[in-house]
């Protein structure tokens, strides 16, 4: 009996009109936690009810704490039918229950209603009394501490990194039980959303106890989704990355440049003095698994393999390398370290990261992509109420995962994901990742006491370009690639292109700054069941991602450019067609070799017309990568060309693309002038599919001036963030007509799709220049027969555009900077205070500028009593001055963010993980606004809910905030409407550097809110 | 091959003051789009009319979300859908509640009922208004008046304390919510060359001398009506005109002090006693409600028509007003003279801004 649940209902506000003929409400709340129900007394005929109630005391065990959400159900009170329900709030109690995190949840939440939306506010306090249990069989996992965060949350330092924890539960999905026949919509909702709570608990829950057996205290890069599988079930599954967390015990002390903004840690690190002439070497030779799988084409590709056609290209390369690297073996001590690493990660059966930027000298070298798909059929779960079935399907995929990954020579894969896209009765299962050699000291406990001292290691903290060198074997390359030395050091070799699925290093070395590539395609497949449709699927796969591919690579020699971050790979399956969206940031790494301009060959050289208009369509691509690098400032140094290794043309059924060295010809020493003496990539037209392809190629736009875009954390190259932030999520759905589409005129409709809505993005924020939209990040969606859904979440960031990177530390900016923070002011609306008694004045808030005299008056008092009780004195007060008339305003700002940081501030505390599921449903679609009335109104009232839970554990912003899941469905003709999203962050408390400088020693212990009661 | 559904919410509301200002005027979102464009909007941003298109709807469509909060302006501080910084709040309000004054003239003194909301059409065709933007002004009226009318305390502060609008613009409200209540004679043609902005000038002035909050403001003082009591006084003026010694004692004095100064002496001599007639009879006539509600009419038919008849300068009004008023207080027999200069201090700052083409 380990814990003691406390609510307190205080007040609601707004509420609606329930009673038309007094125009009032006579409201009372339910409150319930699993299966204890308490209730308030009813507040007759007030939209603005004041309860004021007792503390409601739930005893229960801990593990139900974890489970279940505190249920609030605000009704009005009927003496004569039954009670009408206004709304619902659903808190989850578990940022309470570590001692880290909030102590207190207190603040106005949304009354939500799955029919109505928002109805009004509720003001409501929870607190949780834990006892601490020592049963060592215990079934909770309280105080592990969860981070969507990708990376180790910033003010923690990892004293280990234990890997990868995964769990999968199962249940029967309420919306096609029975029941849902003769229940209301809004009944049905509820049981969903309260299922989908309880389960998340339970998954979250079941994680914890993983890590705590691994020794851990956190989940980082925390990944839950949801599988509306329909019949067979509703799927919640995670994965994360355990670790070790200390917190750092200072915050002044705890400056490194991780906890900074970005803006301070890119300093140009030393050329290695280091030699360090074999970082590499093999893998041991595990034999590969090889598995079969019923429809699964399960493809993987290698960074940037023009090859990745062939399925399971890897898979034979068993053994490769084993021996040719023995002669270059190190010094024993390396020989050592290696070796701890490998078992370190041998221990492990899947030895994966969910996390995409790391520590300083903990990511060694990155091999390539790995990504792996499977097809699966739902009908035939043997037992869709048990998740074996399921977890098998995960286990496969994640061996195949592995077994590329050990083909790279790497022994671990980082920025890993898991995704899935179901129509009807197919499941595509996908799993990417991007291998690599890792660090082990993050990695094992104890056993490199004797090296700890970092001198020792021969391996120092890897310089700008460490990552880059392969970690394969040259001499058994498990795909064609050519490899140079390293442009930056010289000493290690490189290959010509890079392609991740992680955040660029922060050390890393770019010339220029970085952009955004999306590949884009459809394909049309005929309807199909059952096992057919499956086939047809999984023989469409591998051509998808050749092509995706392709497009990437075309893309990226045409901005000049040689690496990719972030690759996401999406693939979306429809009844009749699939969608492939590629994104990813592509950047110039100065350690790699400059890449080389792309050129067109004609398949029928005789026509002079057809000369005429390949080489007009030549000399198009070269003023677009001439102009590209120019305005992405890529300007690679000269350097001497070493190529080694040899490309190995291979034989392929369709060959429009490989490589050349035909530097001879005219065209190419054209080329020459802007692209040095690397070998183009050569295009070949052989059918009108390569002429499209080109003229897509050439009809993206780029951004406007002013305007950077990227899909990674920050963007490569822009480093003087300043503090503009506008966080959103831009839905489209596009209805395609009946009209008999061919592939080509389905990749038109589907490219303009996404380029028209970065150009209304570009211009919607147009007032931000000159500003980024980072960590872009795009979902498609084929919700029915002839619609794509396209759904964006990002953040739009200011930057300084004429600041040199230098300046920013520099004193001299100090006034600058201030400038901004003032700016930045004005939109702080001062913090909500716990202990106001919201009885006050309804009016007292309305203060117009005529009153100002007085509404500074009445600031005063209250910005000492916030002093008391908000953790951030000085700030806090300061911004509250600054509010001018409207101090009597009540909502506190709440900043949402995907990355895990905000420029110019540094985070102090971690308040807990915001994991939210809400379904909005209307029959009145026409009445709303139509379909994107609805929607709009749905995703405003999300970010409401989100802003709200975060506000009331006491924090200022979410940080690594993602929309996982917007599943919308409609049915116009009956004038009905249903959206389902899924939104995860973390809940934070901020300051800004400049405050941080004001108050030198925060202080650490106090925590939101404090303990005040009314 | 359509957009099924486009929408775009930021954490933090983003609007386009220019997109809410035609959102306001009430045209359509093809209007809009139109007007942007002729606008040169896309010639600062490269873009599509497509793109214009849609990102017009979005903004109409928070607009739209956002119009009940602003209903009742303090509730948008403290609402929880919106993220909008405070100067962006108070720039939504004080915009909703702007109105053209074209609109407010035809408007004034009429009753905010139903009917006259059912009239808005010929308001709007004569003005030019669009109907949808008549409606939101008439409704902003109707609403402002209703949330006042009962109030005690000054009118002004009430308003801008419930709807958080600047000074200015409660003021303007001010004079709505007055000429509503006392429902002034506005309409006739005589009084068409007058302005919205003359009338609200005169409104100040009723406002702060006439009524009863004006005497003790924060008294269970009422701003909206005129104060019985001083209404039922002025009868005690009628002696101006009706003691035949006090009038030409009066004349002599007020002549005497013009002489040499203003060009139409000869006139004023010679009208003197009309005019002075006038002006006390309308006095004397505001016990009664409809006389009150003809002030405006009264002023301008038997004061300010015969002045301009005689070509009577601003200037010379005003010094013949001025020595009007003050010279009553040198007549022996006249006692009511804390009544006097109430009533004649708004009369003349009245008449004086009444005094144009």
């Amino acid at each position: 009996m380990p814990g003691k649940l406390k609510a307190k209902i205080v007040a609601g506000r707004h509420l609606p009109v329930m009673d038309r003929a007094s125009d009032l409400t006579d409201a009372f709340v339910e409150v319930k936690f699993g299966n204890t129900t308490f209730k308030t007394d009813v507040y007759p005929k007030s939209l603005n009810p004041q309860w004021n109630s007792e503390w409601f005391k739930f005893e229960v065990d801990d593990e139900d704490l974890q489970d279940e959400p505190l249920q609030i159900t605000v009704l009005d009170h009927d003496t004569y039918s039954a009670n009408d329900a206004i709304g619902k709030v659903y808190i989850d109690i578990d940022p309470l229950l570590s001692s880290e995190a909030a102590t207190v949840i207190s603040g106005w939440f949304p009354i939500y209603d799955t029919i109505h939306g928002i109805r009004g506010e509720i003001n409501v306090l929870v607190k949780v009394d834990l006892f601490n249990d020592l049963n060592r069989f215990r079934q909770s996992s309280c105080g592990v501490k969860f981070f969507c965060t990708t990376s180790i949350p910033r003010c923690y330092r990892a004293a280990m990194v234990h890997g990868f924890v995964e769990e999968l539960v199962v249940n029967e999905d309420p919306e096609y039980q029975w029941i849902d026949r003769i229940r209301t919509p809004r009944a049905s909702n509820e049981a969903r959303q309260r299922l989908i709570s309880l389960m998340s608990g339970e998954l979250q829950r079941k994680i914890g106890l993983k890590v705590l057996e691994m020794g851990g205290n956190a989940v980082v890069g925390y990944l839950q989704c949801f599988d509306l599988e329909g019949e067979s079930g509703l799927v919640v599954r995670a994965i994360g990355t355990a670790c070790t967390l200390e917190k750092l015990s200072n915050s002044s002390a705890a400056a490194p440049p991780a906890c900074n903004s970005p803006s301070k840690d890119i300093k140009e690190p030393p050329f290695s003095e280091d030699p360090n002439p074999n970082t590499h070497s093999s893998g041991p030779s595990t034999p590969l698994k090889t598995q079969t799988y019923s429809f699964s084409p399960s493809k993987s590709y290698s960074r940037q393999s023009s090859s990745s056609d062939t399925d399971l290209s890897l898979t034979p390369k068993t053994g490769m390398g084993s021996g040719g690297s023995a002669g270059k073996e190190g010094g024993p001590l390396k020989t050592l370290l290696r070796q701890q690493t490998q078992s370190a990660l041998e221990q492990r059966e899947f030895p994966f990261f969910t996390l995409t930027s790391f520590p300083p000298g903990f990511l060694i070298h990155v091999g390539g992509v790995v990504s792996a798909r499977s097809v699966k059929l739902l009908d035939r779960i043997h037992n869709p109420d048990e998740p074996e079935t399921r977890d098998a399907w995960w286990e496969e995929i994640r061996q195949e995962i592995k077994s590329h990954a050990r083909a790279l020579g790497c022994h671990a894969v980082v920025g890993y994901s898991e995704s899935t896209s179901i129509c009807e009765e197919v499941c595509i299962l996908s799993a990417s990742g991007t291998a690599a050699v890792l660090h082990p000291k993050f990695m094992q406990e104890g056993c490199l006491d004797g090296y700890s001292d970092p001198s020792r290691l021969e391996e120092p903290s890897p310089p700008s370009c460490g990552f880059c060198h392969i970690p394969y074997d040259e001499l058994n390359i498990p795909f064609p690639a050519h490899l140079t030395y390293c442009y930056h050091c010289r000493r290690q070799k490189v290959p010509d292109v890079l392609f991740t699925t992680i955040d660029m290093p922060a050390e890393a070395a770019v010339t220029g700054k970085g952009c955004l590539i999306q590949a884009r395609l459809c394909r049309l497949k005929k309807k199909a069941q059952g096992e057919v449709n499956a086939t047809a699927i999984s023989n469409l796969l591998p051509f998808m991602e050749y092509e995706l591919h392709t497009q990437l690579m075309n893309k990226l020699k045409l901005r000049g450019m040689n690496a990719l971050f972030g690759l996401r790979i999406q693939i979306s399956v429809g009844e009749n067609m699939l969608v492939g969206l590629a994104s990813a940031t592509a950047v110039y790494l100065t350690a790699l070799p400059t890449p080389g301009g792309i050129q067109i060959a004609g398949k029928t050289p005789s026509d002079i017309t057809y000369e005429q208009h390949i080489s007009n369509m030549q000399k198009k691509i070269n003023d677009t990568i001439a102009k590209n690098k120019e305005l992405y400032e890529v300007n690679p140094p000269e350097v001497i060309e070493e190529v080694i290794g040899s490309p190995i043309p291979e034989p392929r059924q369709r060959s429009r693309l490989f490589r050349s060295h035909s530097e001879s010809s005219d065209e190419v020493s054209e080329l020459d002038l802007s692209h040095g003496k690397k070998d183009a990539f050569v295009l070949e037209i052989d059918d009108t599919d390569a002429v499209e392809d080109i003229h897509s190629l050439l009809t993206d736009t780029p951004a406007p001036a002013g305007f950077y875009s990227c899909n990674t954390e920050i963007m490569p190259g822009i480093y003087n963030w300043t503090s503009g932030l506008q966080m959103f999520t831009s839905v489209r759905v596009f209805r395609l007509s009946n009209a008999n589409l061919t592939n080509q005129g389905l990749n038109k409709i589907f490219n303009d799709l996404c380029e028209n809505l970065l150009k209304s993005l570009y211009f919607k924020l147009r007032s931000m220049i000159p500003c980024c939209l980072c960590h872009l990040n795009f979902t498609v969606a084929v919700p029915e027969d002839e619609l794509i859904q396209v759904a964006v979440t990002a953040v739009a960031m200011t930057f300084d555009k004429d600041q040199a990177q230098e300046n920013w530390k520099l004193g001299a900016d100090k006034t600058h900077m201030k400038a901004i923070v003032e700016n930045e002011e004005q939109l702080q609306f001062p913090l909500e205070l716990c202990t106001e008694s919201p009885s006050t004045n309804p009016f007292s808030p309305c203060r117009g500028t005529g009153l100002q005299e007085s509404a500074n008056a009445h600031a005063t008092p209250r910005a000492s009593s916030l002093e008391k009780a908000s953790p951030l004195p000085e700030g806090r007060s300061r911004s509250l001055r600054s509010t001018r008339s409207y101090a009597g305003s009540t909502v506190a700002v709440v900043k949402m963010t995907p990355l895990s940081f905000i420029p110019g501030t540094r985070i102090i505390k971690y308040l807990g993980i915001i994991n939210m599921f809400f379904i909005r449903e209307t029959t009145s679609l026409r009445e709303e606004g139509g379909v994107s009335g609805f929607l709009h109104a749905f995703i405003a009232e999300v970010f409401a809910m989100v802003r709200a839970h975060v506000a009331a554990l006491g924090g200022n912003a979410v940080v690594s905030y993602s929309m996982k899941e917007c599943v919308f469905m409609e049915n116009p003709n009956k004038n009905q409407a249903q959206c389902l999203i899924n939104v995860s962050g973390d809940a934070v408390i901020f300051m800004r550097e400049s405050e941080l400088e004001a108050t030198p020693a925060p202080p650490q212990t106090s925590c939101s809110g404090g303990e005040v009661t009314t | 091959m359509s957009m099924e559904l486009d929408v775009f919410v930021g954490n933090t509301m983003l609007l386009d003051e220019e997109v809410y200002k035609l959102w306001l005027d009430g045209y359509t979102v093809g209007d809009a789009v139109r007007l942007r464009l002729e606008g040169g909007v896309l010639q600062e941003c490269e873009a599509s009319e497509e793109v214009l298109h849609s990102d017009t709807m979005d903004q109409f469509r928070t607009f739209q979300m956002c119009e009940r909060f602003l209903h009742c302006p303090s509730k948008l501080a403290n609402q929880l859908l919106f993220q909008i910084p405070p100067h962006r709040q108070a720039m939504l309000i004080e915009r909703y509640y702007m109105f053209d004054s074209g609109f407010a003239r035809e408007l004034l003194g009429k009753k905010l009922s139903k009917g006259t909301k059912k009239d808005l059409d010929d308001v709007s065709a004569k003005t030019g208004i669009t109907l949808k933007s008549c409606r939101r002004q008439f409704d902003n009226f109707k609403r402002v008046f209703k949330a006042v009318e009962e109030l005690k305390g000054p009118l002004v502060e009430n308003i801008q304390h419930h709807f958080l609008l600047s000074d200015r613009l409660a003021r303007d409200y001010a004079a709505v919510v007055f000429f509503a209540n006392s429902r002034f004679e506005t309409g006739k043609r005589k009084l068409q060359y007058l302005s919205f902005q003359d009338f609200a000038f005169c409104a100040r002035q009723l406002i702060s001398y006439w009524t009863v909050g004006s005497v003790d403001s924060m008294l269970e003082g009422m701003d909206v009506d005129l104060e019985k009591e001083f209404l039922h006084d002025l009868k005690d003026l009628k002696i101006l005109i009706t003691d035949k010694d006090m009038l030409d004692q009066h004349k002599s004095l007020v002549c005497a002090a013009l002489r040499g100064k203003i060009k139409v002496f000869n006139e004023m001599e010679g009208n003197f006693k009309n005019l002075s007639r006038a002006l006390v009879n309308i006095a004397v006539k505001l016990t009664h409600t409809k006389d009150v509600r003809d002030l405006f009419i009264d002023l301008v038919e038997k004061f300010i028509e015969p002045c301009r008849s005689d070509r009577w300068a601003v200037g010379d009004i005003r010094l013949f007003l001025t020595h009007y008023t003050s010279t009553a207080h040198k007549l022996d027999t006249f006692r009511h003279l804390v009544i006097w200069d109430r009533y004649m201090g708004v009369v003349k700052s009245c008449i004086l801004k009444m005094y144009h083409d």
